[in-house]
C-alpha cells in the first residue's frame, strides 16, 4: 500500500515535470505533446492501442514463459551433470555479450514478420538471466545443510537425486525468485526490439507507425501504454515469485 | 538400533595436510559401545576437521575410517531448512532416503525435546528453539552413531545448559562423539574425555571422569574432578 501511494507520487511529480517543461519550452505538439494533448490522443486512439499493447504483452507473457521454463531446465541440468555445467556455463556467460538488437533482425529473417521472431526474442533476453541466476542459487546451497543433507541421504545417484530435489532446489528458489524478477523487467524492452526488427501489429509497432506519420502525441501515448505494460508485467511476475518463496520474510 | 550391539568407531594413522601445514599426522583414535565421549581441543586444533572425517565429509589424505553403524550428525549450525515447518525438518532425512516420513514419531520427539506443537518456520524460531529442533532430527535419525560438533556453542549459557542435559539423556544407548572447547561441558555429560592439542594434533588426555559427572557437578568441591579439571586445562595448554 505505501509502495502504491508512494508510486503514485513519483508519478504525478513526473506528470508535472513534463507539463512544466511543456510550458517553460513552448514547444509544438509534434516534437513535445503536453500531458493533455497526450491523454487526448490516447483516448481518440484507445482501442487501437489497446489491441496492440495485447499484442505486445502476449509476446512478453509467452516469451517469459518460453524464456524462464529452458533457463530452469539448463540450470537443473547444470545442477545434476558436472560435465555439462562445464560445458555450458562459460556458453551461457559469454553469448549474454551478444547484443540482442544484433540478432532481432536475424531472427525476423528466419522466422517472418509473425508472434514467433518476438517470443524467440523475448525468450533469449530471459532465458540468461533465469538461467543463470538459478544455476547459481543451486550450486551454493548452504553448506551446513549440504553436509547435514549427505550424511542424512547416503550415497549413490539417488541420494544425490534426492538432495537436489528436496535441499539444493528449495534452497535455491530465492535465486530462481530473483531470475525471474529481472528477466520480467527486461521482457518489455525485448518483446519491443522484436517489433522494431519487424512487424505489423504490438506497441513498438505502434510508435514507428505514429513516428512516421508525425503523430507524436499518439507516439507518447503508446510509449507511456507500453510503460504501464512493463511495470504491470514486473508487478505480477514480483507478485508470483514471491509465493515461491513463502518462508523468506519481507522486509521494508 | 538392534542389528548393531556394539556401535563402534576406529580412525587410524588419520594424515591431514592443509596449506603445508600438517593437522593430523597418522593420528588415532576409537571409540566403542554407548557412552559419550567429549573431544576438547582449543580452537583451530582440528577437532571439527576430526568429526568431519569420521562423518564421510572430508576424506584424510592418508588413514582409514571405519564406522561399524550408521552415524548421524548434529553441526554446530543447525542446518534446518528455511523452507520446511517443524515436523517437515525432523523427517527431512526420511525425505532424503526415499522412505515414507513419520509425522506422528516426528511430533513425538519434538516433545520429547520440550517443543510440543511448534508452529511457523525457522526463521521465526529462537536459536534455542532451532537446536532443540536439530536434536529431534538427530534423534528422528535413530543411529547408533551420534556425531556432535559443538552444536550448542552459539547459545546463552543456561539454555545451552539445559539442551545439554536434555541431549545426554535423549542420546543414552548410543556411541556419541560431542566436539566441544569446554571443559566443564565435557566434565558435565562425558564417560570418557579426549583432549587433542599441538600441531599436528595428538591426543594429549584421554580419561573417564571418576563419576558420572551429571550429579557430581553440582558438587563442583569434588576433589577427583576439580583435579581432572585442572588437568584438561593444563593439557589444552600444552605447546606443541
Amino acid at each position: 500500500m505505501k509502495a502504491a501511494l508512494s508510486a503514485i507520487a513519483v508519478l504525478l511529480v513526473l506528470v508535472a515535470i513534463w507539463q512544466a517543461l511543456d510550458l517553460a519550452l513552448g514547444l509544438p505538439a509534434y516534437i513535445l505533446p503536453s500531458p493533455a494533448e497526450t491523454w487526448r490522443a490516447g483516448m481518440a486512439q484507445g482501442g487501437f492501442i489497446l489491441d496492440n499493447a495485447l499484442i505486445t504483452l502476449g509476446e512478453m507473457a509467452l516469451g517469459f514463459l518460453a524464456g524462464s521454463l529452458l533457463g530452469i531446465v539448463a540450470a537443473l541440468t547444470m545442477a545434476a551433470a558436472t560435465p555439462v555445467r562445464l560445458v555450458l556455463r562459460p556458453v551461457l556467460v559469454a553469448s549474454q555479450a551478444i547484443p540482442v538488437f544484433a540478432l532481432a533482425p536475424l531472427f525476423v529473417v528466419w522466422m517472418g514478420y509473425g508472434l514467433a521472431p518476438k517470443i524467440a526474442i523475448t525468450a533469449l533476453v530471459i532465458f540468461f538471466p533465469v538461467a543463470i541466476a538459478f544455476a547459481d542459487g543451486l550450486r551454493r546451497t548452504p553448506p551446513a545443510l549440504l553436509e547435514a543433507a549427505h550424511v542424512m541421504a547416503g550415497r549413490g545417484w539417488r541420494a544425490r537425486w534426492r538432495t537436489l530435489r528436496h535441499v539444493a532446489l528449495p534452497a535455491a528458489l530465492p535465486a530462481l525468485a530473483t531470475g525471474l524478477r529481472l528477466g520480467a523487467g527486461v521482457a518489455a524492452i525485448a518483446a519491443v526490439i522484436g517489433e522494431w526488427a519487424g512487424a505489423s501489429s504490438g506497441l513498438g509497432y505502434l510508435m514507428l507507425w505514429a513516428n512516421a506519420r508525425s503523430q507524436v502525441p499518439l507516439m507518447f501515448a503508446a510509449l507511456i501504454a507500453l510503460f504501464v505494460l512493463a511495470i504491470a508485467f514486473s508487478a505480477l511476475i514480483d507478485i508470483l515469485s514471491r509465493r515461491l518463496t513463502p518462508w523468506i520474510a519481507e522486509t521494508d | 538400533m538392534g542389528a548393531f550391539a556394539a556401535p563402534a568407531l576406529s580412525l587410524s594413522g588419520i594424515t591431514v595436510r592443509y596449506r603445508g601445514a600438517a593437522l593430523f599426522d597418522g593420528l588415532d583414535f576409537a571409540a566403542s559401545g554407548a557412552g559419550l565421549t567429549a573431544l576438547l581441543g582449543t580452537s583451530g586444533v582440528g577437532k571439527s576437521t576430526l568429526l568431519r572425517i569420521a562423518a564421510g565429509l572430508v576424506a584424510p589424505q592418508t588413514g582409514r575410517v571405519e564406522a561399524a553403524a550408521p552415524i548421524s550428525l548434529m553441526a554446530q549450525d543447525d542446518a534446518l531448512a528455511p523452507w520446511a515447518d517443524a515436523v517437515a525438518n525432523v523427517t527431512l532425512g526420511a525425505c532424503l532416503r526415499g522412505e515414507a516420513a513419520d509425522p506422528a514419531r516426528a511430533r513425538r520427539l519434538l516433545n520429547a525435546v520440550g517443543l510440543g506443537d511448534l508452529p511457523g518456520l525457522p526463521a521465526t524460531w529462537s536459536g534455542g528453539m532451532r537446536k532443540r529442533v536439530a536434536l529431534a532430527r538427530l534423534l528422528y535419525e535413530d543411529r547408533p552413531i551420534a556425531l556432535l560438533d559443538e552444536p550448542f556453542s552459539a547459545l546463552d549459557a543456561l539454555t545451552r545448559a539445559d539442551i545439554h542435559a536434555l541431549a545426554a539423556r535423549l542420546l543414552e544407548g548410543r556411541l556419541a562423539l560431542l566436539v566441544t572447547h569446554d571443559p566443564l561441558e565435557a566434565l558435565a555429560l562425558a564417560d570418557r574425555i579426549v583432549v587433542l592439542s599441538g600441531a599436528p594434533a595428538k591426543i594429549a588426555l584421554d580419561e573417564a571422569p571418576p563419576l558420572r559427572a551429571h550429579a557430581a557437578l553440582r558438587d563442583a568441591l569434588d576433589p577427583g574432578l576439580r583435579r581432572l579439571h585442572a588437568r584438561i586445562l593444563l593439557a589444552l595448554e600444552r605447546a606443541p
